[in-house]
């Protein structure tokens, strides 16, 4: 049998390629590198801007006033530039928020990992999803307006503007970051383990607890520092509902403010370009910018230290 | 007509015999299709069967109704018995979670969990509330896996750090620690090299002193190395599983009393 092939001639001369295809392909490649530098170029910008303004705020606020002074009055004459109100601040309402989130979300992605029909599963997990498509502006009225006074008839003394109410919001809002990220995390353990555990005599419950939880532990782990990160960073709920005055304190039915609050109240003051008080946004911008940096090391190391890696 | 008078032969030698498994009649469905058809083999206490037969002829299906974990495909059922001492394990109120416990199950890869090789061994005699010395248990079931000796020194190691073959005598050792009355093995040398291979048959003789075991093997040679008996499968046009003979191995490979067997075993098809 003959099969007719074209000449090897025909064959190179089809594919020579144009003077224009080449200058085309050229030119599409210098496209793609300066879209992906866009996004390069942005984020050195804001970390260069960060660290220039943020110098310029510590060549006349010590670091160590910074670090120990406990009130943060920038915007009165009897200025104070501690930046322990505004973390504590933002750290009881992110503490609250994974206080309601990660307990919920791990649950619910247990259940939709090892429990849930498949069908059920079908609906339940874009339907969570979506939770997470819902503006936070409209996430801020709701604990404005909903469970503030709720809250207030439940404790009474509760502050119109409270921690309480945005932790639980956005404790609320983040859930389906964490169950989704850990569903994926425990439906990628390997069928195989699971019945080896049932095939020793193991209930569900015990295969879920001993074996799949260990073994998706470390994306468990990044779901909780992605939720952790994104409490920390978000900004319209805190600002909506927690209130704007920087206090240090634990109770959560008081005002308080968080460092991207502050960061909002500036943004939207009269203040002057170059001024002090306009330098201190930076200054907190970058302090948000560390201790998210820090947050991630620390669980990464954690994640490393004790993951079960399945094979 | 073959297939009648072995069956009498079998119904007879079960008097006389201490059956710990007596399949019965059974059939595995997956929703509308029906994987395994009217199945019967009686399994005597301490011995070896080996299931053979060609792919797709639910040899897997059977053997995994033995311990129910064909419980967690949604749309399986059976129909039919099987009498594990004496008890139906499809009766109604029998529990799955203790069936399992009872009958221990080695997987055609090996699955070690991902912790240390003590922890491993450990897994079932933990969920199951051991009480005595766990340290001896695990040394005791890594020795009668055959597998003491290598990792004594390293029982804290990850599982992950031994080699195929390892991996696999640690999966039979961590199914021994629960002391199974029975033990299923669904091709577990498949996934292992010729050298690793002879080390687990080596090991299913020694274990035979102590258990009983099914095995399910692709390879006839290996079927005529370890088993005692020999149940051949094989399937019908709409692929539902049946078993052609069930016998002595020695009959099996020598003397098969049918001709698809025959053909089987000679390499003729499968």
């Amino acid at each position: 049998m003959t099969v007719s092939l074209p000449a090897p001639a025909a064959v190179r001369r089809a594919r020579s390629r144009s003077l224009l295809s080449r200058a085309t392909e050229w030119v599409v490649e210098r496209l793609l590198l300066v879209c992906a530098f866009v996004s390069i170029g942005t984020t050195f910008g804001i970390v260069a801007i960060l660290g220039v303004e943020t110098l310029a705020f510590f060549q006349q606020v010590p670091l160590f006033a910074f670090f120990t002074d406990t009130q943060w009055t920038p915007l009165f004459s009897d200025k104070h530039y501690g930046i322990l109100p505004l973390l504590s601040g933002t750290l009881l309402v992110a503490g609250g928020a994974m206080l309601v989130a990660l307990p919920v979300g791990l649950l619910a992605a247990v259940y939709l990992s090892e429990y849930a029909p498949v069908r059920v599963r079908a609906v339940l997990k874009p339907a969570l999803e979506v939770l997470a498509g819902v503006p936070t502006v409209v996430y801020g009225y709701f604990a404005l307006l909903f469970v503030t006074p709720i809250l207030q008839t439940l404790v009474p003394g509760t502050e119109v503007f409270n921690a309480a109410s945005a932790s639980i919001v956005m404790g609320i809002m983040i859930i389906p970051l964490v169950s989704s990220l850990s569903e994926d995390a425990m439906s990628a353990v390997p069928r195989s383990l699971r019945e080896a555990a049932l095939a020793l005599g193991a209930t569900r419950q015990e295969t879920t607890v001993k074996v799949v939880i260990p073994a998706a532990a470390s994306g468990i782990m990044a779901s909780f520092i992605l939720t952790a990160s994104r409490a920390i960073g978000e900004t319209m709920i805190v600002a909506i509902a927690a209130g704007l005055q920087p206090k240090l304190t634990l109770n959560p039915f008081e005002s308080v403010e968080t460092m991207t609050a502050y960061i909002v109240q500036v943004s939207l003051g009269d203040t002057p370009h170059g001024s002090l008080e306009y330098q201190t946004i930076f200054a907190v911008g970058t302090a948000l910018f560390v201790l998210t940096f820090l947050l991630n090391v620390v669980s990464l190391g954690v994640v490393r230290r004790f993951r079960e890696q399945y094979q | 007509m073959i297939m009648t008078t072995t069956a009498q032969k079998v119904e007879a030698e079960k008097v006389e015999k201490d059956i710990i498994l007596d399949i019965q009649e059974l059939s595995v469905y997956y929703g509308k299709f029906r994987a395994v058809n009217g199945v019967s083999i009686p399994v005597e206490r301490h011995k070896v069967v080996s299931l053979i037969g060609p792919s797709g002829c639910g040899k897997s299906t059977l053997l995994r109704s033995l311990n129910r974990m064909n419980d967690l495909i949604p749309t399986a059922r059976v129909e039919g018995k099987v009498l594990f001492q004496g008890e139906d394990l499809y009766a109604p109120g029998a529990d799955p979670i203790d069936i399992r416990f009872r009958v221990g199950m080695v997987f055609q890869k090996p699955n070690p969990f991902p912790k240390s090789i003590y922890d491993n061994v450990a897994f079932g005699p933990r969920i199951n509330g051991f009480k005595g010395k766990l340290d001896d248990l695990v040394e005791e079931s890594l020795r009668q896996a055959a597998l003491w000796d290598e990792v004594k020194d390293r029982l804290k190691d990850s599982a992950y750090a031994l080699s195929g073959g390892q991996q696999q005598r640690l999966c039979i050792a961590r199914t021994l620690a629960v002391r199974p009355e029975l033990i299923l093995m669904d091709e577990p040398c498949s996934a292992l090299d010729p050298i690793a291979t002879l080390a687990i048959e080596d090991l299913i003789h020694q274990l035979q002193e102590q258990y009983t075991i099914v095995i399910v093997t692709h390879n006839m040679q290996q079927a005529g190395r370890v088993s005692d008996y020999t149940a051949f499968m094989n399937m019908d046009a709409d692929r539902a599983g049946y078993l052609v003979e069930y016998d002595a191995t020695q009959q099996i490979f020598t003397n098969p009393q049918d001709k698809r067997t025959e053909d089987y075993i000679s390499g003729r098809f499968g």
